[in-house]
Parts: structure tokens; C-alpha cells; sequence
């Protein structure tokens, strides 16, 4: 299997275990995760107003990349997926941002919103399958209680991320079980951590985050995944004593290709 | 600037149309950041609605949003506040000389931690 795949920012600099996790895994599973060249940042929110197109052409250049070669388009950070999927559904969907935002793409060439755009969760769960995924499994986790952090990004608008149900989601918990652990549900699993307000109002996201720290812990976790770099700084910055990684670190530890690195 | 354009200019901007409101306030019970606004989500539907936009548009409220979109997800009448409060903001930070964030801000809010995901955000959000 082959795909496009767009790290964003955040991969090749504060959060390089998510990126370098997530090729290694990619690598033992058989998919080939093509980096899409000369990519830009997504910008890391979705602007949701009809008259900002500027803000979301670099999506839409690395959704045509992808198009251009035939492959869908696999992301891993939270954030990039947000914004290249919700920017994809706004092509699909607003005629009149479409053509706006093609005026830009001229020299390129149209895009017409026909790239699939997949989370590496859900590249876990609908094209290698979890079954699969079971029977590469070197060292399974067993034994380990681990809380799945959601967040609000790649749930929600549910109705455009259409990953999972926004208020009752299993991709995580599912792909827990397949490596051998126990998933611990906890209640504010799909609510926000404080997000980058962190930057005007440091309070609001330890309210937040403190409250996701707890009650993960309340409900027996030793451990939280999270598929967001902005996620695991507010959780690790407010009160996580129990280690907060990357799902994608989780899942290298479960197939065997997690050795130690100096970085 | 005209009241009228405004408020036509915010739902345009917007996509959301507040008469489907019903005032059942579950998008503010909701909001993650209830406590710290001035205005509730509820709150700038209908103010919207009515044209009182003024108010709004000088509220550290716009800047305490975290576009997490709970409440839109979770309004049983479909209105998405979330898109109205990002409409109101883009008006507020596009006029002249109003960001709410510059780049010599920065380095006072850096730890060695900090993500490049949530400075990019930030000023995607605080910064035309
Ligand atoms: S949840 Fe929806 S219908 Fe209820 S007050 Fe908020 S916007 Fe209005
Ligand atoms: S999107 Fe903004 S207004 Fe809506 S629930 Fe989240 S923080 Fe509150």
C-alpha cells in the first residue's frame, strides 16, 4: 500500500516522535507513506468564515499534490487533519470557495476536492485493518491501562470529520485492544485541553487539561495517547504525572521498531 | 460602520443563520471556556441576531473561543455558534491596526516545550 502523507510543522520540530513513529510503523505494516514534497504549514486551525481563502490555500496545494499522484492523502497530527479535511469538504461542498480558491491554482491546475484524506488512525482501522494490525505484534502491552485522548480536532465537526462518533469514539480504544492493552474510558475524553488559547490565557488550560489528567487517572490509566502535539503540551504541562506520548510512540513499541534514539 | 451591514456582513462571513436558534442556552453549558467569557455562545447568537455586534467586537470573549466546536456539534438546532464567534473576531482583528497578537510578543510566551503547532494557531486566530 502507498500513500501520500503530510507530517505538518509540528512533526519536524517539537514533535518528531509523532512523525518518526508513525514512518517506522508504516514501515513494518507494509505501507509505503510517500512525504508530499515542498509542503507547507496547514496553519493549524481551520477558519471557518467563507471569505478566508488565502489562509487555506496550502492545504488545498497539498491535497492537488496528492491527487496528482493518484494516492489519498494520510496525516497524523490532529490539527493537520482538521484543517485538510475540513478544507477539502468546504471544495466539495461551497461552489463559490471553490471557484475562488481555484483562481489561485490556476497555473496548477483545478482542484476539485476528489483527494481521500485519511488519519493514520483511521489508515489503521479501514485499510490495513486492526485484525492485521493483531498479528503484527511483537511485544504486546499487556497488562498496561492506557486513556485514549481525543480532544476536539479529529472529532469534530462530526458531520465533515466523519472519523468516529464525536460523542462516543472507539478508534483508539480499539487500537489499544489490537496491541494487547486495556483502553480506560474517562469522561472528558472528546472535550478540549485549552488549545492555543494556552498563549493568552495559561489558566484556561490548566482548568482544562488538569481536569483531563484526573479523570483519566481516576479511572485507573497509567498512561495517555494523544494524536495532537498541542494536546500533550497543555496535558504535560498541567499536572500529568503519568507519561503522556503519542500514539503512534505506543504503537512502536507494540510492533518492536521503537529503538532508542538521542533525540 | 453601518449596523445593518455589519450584522449582514457577519452571517454572510459566517454561513450561520441565528433565527434557528431556540435559546436553549446548551451551547454556552457546553463551552469549555464558559467561565472566562464576558459573552456566552448563546449569547453572541442572538446579539448578533438583534445587530448589537459593537459590544462583541471589543469583548476579550472573541479571544477566549478555543474553536473546539462543542458547541456546534452539540446545538440541537444545528446553528453553529462557533462560526458566528469566528466571524466577529475576523471583523474585529481585520480592522486597522487591531491584532491582538505581533511577533514581538513571542518570545515572552516561549518555554522550551512549546509546540510550533500552537504559536501558528495562535496567529491564525489573533493576527491579520
Ligand atoms: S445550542 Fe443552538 S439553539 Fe441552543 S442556544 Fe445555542 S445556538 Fe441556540
Ligand atoms: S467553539 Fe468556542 S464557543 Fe464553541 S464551545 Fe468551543 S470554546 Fe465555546
Amino acid at each position: 500500500m502507498k500513500f501520500s502523507y503530510f507530517p505538518g510543522c509540528t512533526l519536524k520540530n517539537k514533535a518528531k516522535d509523532l512523525d518518526r513513529y508513525a514512518l517506522r510503523c508504516a514501515e513494518a505494516l507494509g505501507v509505503t507513506l510517500e512525504e508530499i514534497e515542498n509542503w507547507q504549514c496547514c496553519g493549524g486551525v481551520f477558519t471557518t468564515a467563507k471569505d478566508e481563502i488565502a489562509t487555506k490555500l496550502s492545504s488545498v496545494r497539498i491535497l492537488k499534490a496528492a491527487k496528482d499522484k493518484e494516492q489519498p492523502l494520510v496525516t497524523v497530527c490532529s490539527a493537520c487533519h482538521n484543517v485538510v479535511k475540513q478544507t477539502n469538504h468546504a471544495i466539495l461542498t461551497d461552489k463559490e470557495f471553490s471557484d475562488k480558491v481555484n483562481r489561485y491554482m490556476a497555473d496548477d491546475g483545478r482542484y476539485d476536492g476528489s483527494t481521500e484524506v485519511y488519519h493514520y488512525l483511521e489508515m489503521l482501522r479501514d485499510l490495513v485493518g486492526f485484525d492485521a494490525l493483531r498479528e503484527k505484534v511483537k511485544s504486546p502491552l499487556s497488562g498496561k491501562k492506557i486513556a485514549a485522548y481525543y480532544g476536539c480536532l479529529l472529532l469534530r465537526p462530526g458531520s465533515v470529520m466523519k472519523m468516529d462518533d464525536p460523542e462516543n469514539p472507539s478508534i483508539m480504544e480499539d487500537m489499544i485492544r489490537a496491541i494487547g492493552a486495556e483502553p480506560v474510558i474517562f469522561a472528558n475524553r472528546n472535550e478540549c485541553c485549552g488549545g492555543y488559547v494556552v498563549m493568552e490565557s495559561p489558566s484556561l488550560a490548566e482548568k482544562k487539561s488538569g481536569d483531563i489528567v484526573r479523570n483519566a487517572k481516576v479511572q485507573g490509566a497509567d498512561m495517555i495517547v494523544t494524536a495532537c502535539p498541542l494536546c500533550r503540551y497543555n496535558l504535560m504541562k498541567n499536572g500529568a504525572d503519568i507519561p503522556v506520548i503519542y500514539f503512534t510512540e505506543l504503537l512502536a513499541e507494540a510492533l518492536g521498531v521503537k529503538e532508542d534514539t538521542n533525540e | 460602520m453601518n449596523k445593518k451591514y455589519l450584522r449582514d456582513d457577519i452571517i454572510r462571513m459566517s454561513g450561520v443563520n441565528p433565527k434557528k436558534c431556540m435559546r436553549c442556552g446548551k451551547c454556552s453549558g457546553t463551552c469549555p471556556a464558559y467561565d472566562e467569557m464576558e459573552y456566552h455562545p448563546h449569547q453572541f447568537v442572538s446579539m448578533v441576531e438583534n445587530g448589537d455586534i459593537e459590544p462583541l467586537l471589543s469583548s476579550d470573549s472573541l479571544y477566549r473561543c478555543l474553536t473546539c466546536f462543542a458547541c456546534a456539534e452539540r446545538c440541537p438546532r444545528g446553528v453553529e455558534p462557533a462560526k458566528l464567534i469566528e466571524a466577529v473576531r475576523l471583523t474585529a482583528i481585520r480592522r486597522q491596526g487591531a491584532n491582538r497578537l505581533t511577533p514581538s510578543d513571542i518570545p515572552a510566551m516561549l518555554d522550551e516545550d512549546i509546540p510550533q503547532q500552537a504559536l501558528v494557531s495562535a496567529f491564525r486566530k489573533y493576527t491579520k
